[in-house]
């Protein structure tokens, strides 16, 4: 197998070779634990090895496309009209894809320690990858149907990881999951059929294509239906509530991988309004996005504030830094639509806020699971002094608290700060918002640390942290500083040549088919 | 709670049924590229059995029956031979259909225009539609033998 | 120009909305999420839906007109995944009457 011959079919390659290691893992589960893990890992290791081939060759030779089952890969219309399902890799798919599967392998290489006492472990490795391949094949899928399979294979899969614990908590949590996802699912549905309706297609690019030609109500009530379907599983302010039920009753590692997927529908929303729906936007959507993004931050802040358990606060937190990117990616759209020029900037303190945002969120995570693994404590108000015992959980803690907040020598403050200026020209009292809601989160979160690490010393039993725990929150807090410190690097390497794509309609149209 | 399940009317005439069920659910799967159905309905069709016992023999006397590592092993399978055939053709492209019209395995050339059905016809698709079925037979019944075990208790 | 079936599709979708959020017994949920994905397969299939045309069916197929196949193709596989959503759904409810012994979200609540 040629390095050539996998970055030609990595689009495939990136979805089918987790749902292999799916199917097969409880197969070697059979065999023995030790095994199944050498399997998960090493699969998961192949698909982070494609991808990461992926997003270099899209990054030096531009978008790649991928029909499925064609005669030739790049064959995406044969009689003139596209009929396959196809994959399309550009900058913007690709980062996403390449950010999905690091964030799944760095979730199994945690789990493999927190997981290793408990029972069921076949099936949760099988959910686990089932919804690394489906975040994936929603970073990839060009198409709108395989849009909406992907979208359900990953609502259903974390839903059956929230309830892994199987407490009438965690039911709960992932019951009101699954009814947010399923309606948000059928609503999309819906949405996709109007547009099949009026256009008989489903390729996102040929119908991006005729939309241009020309456009009517019908798409708009598409694209309404389509926006608050992706909405609801993105968890901004309206339909926020199962947001911190759900990362708090989901195991830490399997709640980094719910923020990801959050994310991901994020970014399919934005796909589907920068690229395809151009011609119908207008300014409302923008403005409902500004407006949503700013209620995030205030609800999930002023939530956040009286919590007890660390990983709800923390889920409260997490619809707040939903807000900020609504907000950023909002700014941009209405920005488009008036031509004053921040669009670029906004949209690219969106698109960074995002991925640092998973960084940072799951660096929060990991290390709260990481204080629950050692000391098997829930709340916090038990806890005090834990930094006399766990010096290593401290500096994570302090890393991602800095991270999370915005302040300076860390990611959150490159896309934040980009996000402020551009939202700063829409509306100053936006960017008032935004600045005071990271002073608020800031404030909450030396609040715990000061009362979870500090003050006298703790007395109960720290069992020792494992290496490879300790190895996954290593390199979160290494990409975490890096692009902190050089934020011009990772905007220019990888965060500019994804807003390009986003916004280069023609370029995507004229790629796909 | 010992569930014996129904009278033995009941279970004579389900393990009568099974030879029709199964028959017509692998006709069903078997013709999934000619006719409407293929894999999914036709195993719904053929785990429509599993459901029957279970209601006839009640929950003791179907897990003597019906093994439920067994099924799980088979969805397995079943998933990963369909991958396997979807990968098999990765040499032109993922999911290619390297056996249509190659006239060998399920490869007959098939004339253009309306005709009354080739069944060795369609290359792979025959093929993902049995595995399809397997899948789809096994993971419905586990569903539902898992469905109706539930006691309440959480100690599993 | 409506036809009898949007109306129909709009019908369900509504009820099943209404079930959704107005209804406190989590199986009626669950039978609610049924009922929009019912509206939304309905939606799906009309949208191919030809006058006078004939199942797609290429075998012994008479020359006329065939309503559209991919709708119907969509329509299964929605049918497949809204399966394995309910079944899932189910599953958590039979698990959550082990907890809470009742079905009514109102009682019971655990998450504040």
């Amino acid at each position: 197998m040629s390095v050539e011959f996998l970055i030609e079919h990595s689009p495939a390659l990136a979805i089918a070779l987790p749902l292999v290691a799916a199917f097969a893992a409880p197969l070697f589960g059979k065999l023995g634990s030790f095994l199944r893990n050498l399997w998960v890992l090493l699969m998961l290791a192949f698909t982070e090895l494609v991808v990461l081939l992926m997003g270099q060759d899209v990054l030096a030779n531009g978008a790649r496309v991928y029909a499925l089952g064609a005669s030739v890969p790049s064959l995406t219309s044969p009689f003139g009209f596209p009929i396959r399902i196809v994959l399309v890799a550009d900058a913007m798919s690709a980062l996403f894809a390449v950010t999905a599967v690091s964030i799944a392998l760095l979730a199994f290489i945690y789990s493999w320690k927190y997981m290793s006492d408990k029972g069921g472990v076949d099936k949760f490795y099988t959910l686990l990858l089932l919804l690394t391949a489906a975040m994936a094949g929603l970073c990839l899928t060009g198409d709108f149907f395989t849009l909406f399979v992907f979208l359900e294979v990953s609502s259903i899969a974390s839903a059956g990881l929230v309830a892994y614990n199987r407490s009438g908590k965690s039911l709960e949590a992932a019951f009101k999951y699954t009814v947010v996802s399923a309606v948000g699912a059928l609503f999309l549905l819906f949405g996709v059929g109007i547009l099949y309706g009026k256009y008989h297609l489903l390729n996102m690019a040929a119908i991006a294509a005729e939309m241009a030609i020309s456009s009517s109500f019908l798409d708009v009530a598409a694209l309404s239906m389509l926006a608050s379907a992706l909405l609801l599983k993105s968890g901004a302010f309206p339909v926020h509530m199962w947001k911190p039920d759900a990362y708090q009753q989901a195991p830490v590692n399997v709640t980094i991988m719910l923020v990801t997927t959050a994310l991901l529908s994020l970014y399919v929303l934005f796909r589907i309004c920068f690229t395809i729906f151009v011609p119908v936007m207008g300014s409302t959507l923008g403005w409902l996005a500004v407006v949503l993004g700013a209620a995030s931050i205030f609800v999930g802040v002023t939530m956040a504030l009286p919590q007890k358990n660390l990983r709800r606060l923390i889920g409260y937190a997490a619809v707040a830094e939903v807000g900020y990117i609504l907000m950023g990616v909002g700014t941009s759209m209405v920005s488009i639509s008036r031509m004053d020029g921040f669009a670029v900037q906004a949209l690219s303190g969106g698109v960074f806020h995002m991925i640092n945002d998973v960084l940072d969120m799951s660096l929060i995570f990991l290390v709260a699971g990481g204080i629950l693994y050692v000391t098997k404590k829930q709340d916090i108000t038990e806890l005090s002094g834990l930094g006399h015992r766990s010096g290593f959980l401290t500096v994570m803690f302090a890393i991602a608290l800095l991270a999370i907040s915005g302040m300076p020598p860390m990611n959150g403050f490159a896309s934040k700060l980009l996000i402020y200026e551009s939202v700063y020209f829409l509306n100053p009292m936006l960017a008032i918002i935004g600045i005071a809601g990271s002073m608020m989160m800031l404030a909450l979160f030396v609040k715990i640390f000061a009362s979870v690490f500090l003050g006298a010393p703790y007395r109960g039993i720290v069992a020792p942290l494992p290496l490879s725990m300790a190895f996954v929150m290593c390199v979160l807090a290494f990409f975490i500083i890096v692009f902190g410190l050089f934020p011009n690097v990772a905007l220019d390497l990888i965060v500019t040549p994804a807003v390009q794509a986003l916004l280069g309609k023609a370029a995507y149209i004229g790629g796909v088919i | 709670m010992s569930d014996e399940g129904m009278s033995v009317i009941v279970k004579t005439v389900s393990c009568v049924l099974v030879v029709p069920t199964v028959v017509f659910g692998l006709y069903v799967i078997m013709h999934g590229h000619l006719t409407p159905g293929g894999g999914f309905p036709g195993g719904a069709v053929m785990a429509t059995i599993v459901a029957l016992f279970l209601v006839a023999y009640g929950k003791d006397g179907s897990r003597k029956i019906l093994k439920k590592d067994c099924l799980s092993a088979a969805e397995s399978i079943g998933l990963l031979l369909f991958a396997a055939l979807a990968f098999a053709g990765i040499s032109v492209t993922f999911f290619s259909n390297f056996l249509a019209n190659t006239g060998n395995w399920f490869g007959t050339v098939i004339p253009f225009g309306p005709n009354p059905g080739y069944l060795v016809s369609g290359g792979v698709l025959p093929l993902m539609n049995i595995a399809v079925g397997i899948e789809v037979f096994a993971a419905l019944s586990a569903i539902m033998i898992l469905m109706f075990s539930y006691s309440g208790d959480d100690s599993k | 120009m409506i036809s009898i079936h949007f109306v129909a599709v709009a019908l369900l979708i509504s009820l099943g909305i209404y079930a959704v959020v107005f209804r406190r017994n989590l199986i009626k949920i669950v039978m609610g999420i049924s009922v929009i994905g019912s509206g939304v397969n309905l939606f799906l299939v009309s949208l191919g839906y030809r006058e006078g045309g004939i199942a797609p069916i290429f075998t012994n197929a008479p020359q006329t007109a065939m309503v559209l196949p991919v709708p119907q193709a969509l329509t299964l596989t929605s049918i497949v995944i809204g399966l394995a959503v309910t079944a899932l759904m189910l599953s958590f409810t039979i698990m959550l009457y082990g907890h809470w012994k009742s079905l009514d979200t109102r009682k019971r609540r655990l998450l504040e």
